[in-house]
């Protein structure tokens, strides 16, 4: 259960501590070329494809920073490419019964009526509710920090599903014939974002960052200092939502 | 159990000279068996009719759990391989109503179920609405 954590990279905090050490100079350099970087925009260069026969290695953490300020009001495209790669097309006459791997949310500020839009998926939290919960194990985090439902063992009893904060999981509630071949799913088991896990070992990004027009998600590697994302969040304020659980969270938000 | 009992049911009847219910007039007939790709195999004939269960099992916990790729025994690599040619399954009736398609002919005679397709799609080069290669 014990995960590695990624480090605090809270800017702030290293600023505060190059002003203390009377270098306060220096905290700007440092934080300046972040910006630069950020602008030139290197986002989502495709990750290295998995050797065959190589094990996911703890020595990695994907994760995700979405750019609420980029996301467009009444944008679906994440939904919708997220939706189609991995296969949820079923239409139930209770819509409230259909799978959400992603949705959208509008945030709105009661004082000036500022409005906010993200898209919220599973946070692919290093310490996972929906694991510690589960009677069977199906519920799991691989060694790089996605977090999957086994479906060979699932038996769909949703204690997850109650556990997660997100509201993450669905259940499957129809038999189904149009999956995926690379993405199974079926009746009686749970699901939710595998941060399309089969594109990831592939070498490739998520549906749902691909298709973004506004280019609000990056997806990469946290623990590598030198990912367009890892150094995003080393020099802008980034936030995870109800970061107050302390789940330490895959998916981070930035914007909001 | 079941399954360990089924395949040697199974491994029986295929290595028995005489079956005993061959023929016109059996209650079940028995299953016909269509290799597409002969020869292709990742292992010998009677070893995969003892423990394809075994090998599919251990290697999905090792692609999901491990997240290793690319290994022999791969489900996805039995359906590319052993869907009929004409329905482009291994599930259903085969093509002009003779027997069922690979996987289902063997399971419906031993009566054993067959849950992968609950999930796993059981159709060869299966294109998803909309999903890009
Ligand atoms: S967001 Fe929910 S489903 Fe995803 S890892 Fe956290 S608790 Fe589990
Ligand atoms: S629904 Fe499945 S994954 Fe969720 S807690 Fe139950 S057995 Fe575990």
């Amino acid at each position: 259960m014990t995960a590695p954590q990624t480090p605090d990279r809270n800017p702030r905090r290293a600023f505060i501590a190059a002003a203390g050490a009377g270098v306060a100079g220096l905290g700007f350099a440092a934080i300046a070329p972040g910006l630069h970087l950020m602008a030139v925009g290197e986002a989502n260069a495709a990750t290295e494809a998995r050797k065959a026969g190589t094990a996911a290695s703890p020595a990695v953490r994907w994760g995700l920073l979405i750019d609420a300020g980029k996301c467009a009001p009444g944008c679906t495209k994440c939904i919708d490419a997220c939706h189609t790669e991995n296969g949820v097309t079923e239409k139930l006459p209770d819509p409230r019964q259909n799978s959400q791997w992603i949705r959208k949310i509008e945030l709105v500020d009661r004082r000036d009526g500022r409005k906010t839009e993200l898209p919220m998926m599973c946070q692919h939290c290093a310490n996972p509710p929906c694991v510690d919960v589960c009677p069977t194990g199906a519920s799991m985090k691989r060694a790089d920090g996605i977090v999957l439902v086994d479906r060979h063992t699932c038996i769909g009893c949703r204690y997850c599903m109650m556990a997660c904060p997100y509201k993450a999981r669905s259940l499957v509630h129809v038999p189904l014939t149009e999956q995926n071949p690379e993405v199974p799913r079926g009746q009686g088991c749970v699901e939710s974002c595998t941060l399309c896990v089969h594109r990831v070992d592939k070498g490739q990004t998520p549906a749902c960052v691909e298709s973004c027009p506004e280019g609000a998600m990056l997806f990469g590697d946290l623990n590598d200092p030198s990912s367009a994302i890892a150094k995003r969040i080393a020099s802008v304020p980034t936030t995870q939502v109800r970061a107050d659980l302390r789940l330490n969270h895959g998916v981070r938000y930035q914007g909001l | 159990m079941m399954r360990i009992l089924a395949a040697m049911v199974l491994a029986m009847i295929a290595v028995s000279p005489a079956p005993t219910f061959a023929g016109e007039g059996e209650r079940t007939p028995k299953p016909v068996v269509t290799i597409e790709n002969p020869g292709k195999c990742v292992a010998p004939a009677e070893e995969m009719r003892r423990n394809h269960m075994e090998m599919l099992k251990h290697q999905r916990d090792r692609t999901l759990r491990a997240g290793i790729r690319g290994e022999p025994a791969s489900l996805n690599a039995c359906i590319e391989c052993h869907a009929s040619k004409a329905t482009g399954s291994v599930l259903g009736t085969a093509e002009g109503g003779k027997g069922r398609n690979f996987c289902e002919s063997c399971h419906s005679y031993v009566a054993v179920k067959l849950d992968c397709f609950e999930c796993h799609q059981p159709k060869a080069k299966f294109k998803a609405a909309g999903v890009k290669p």
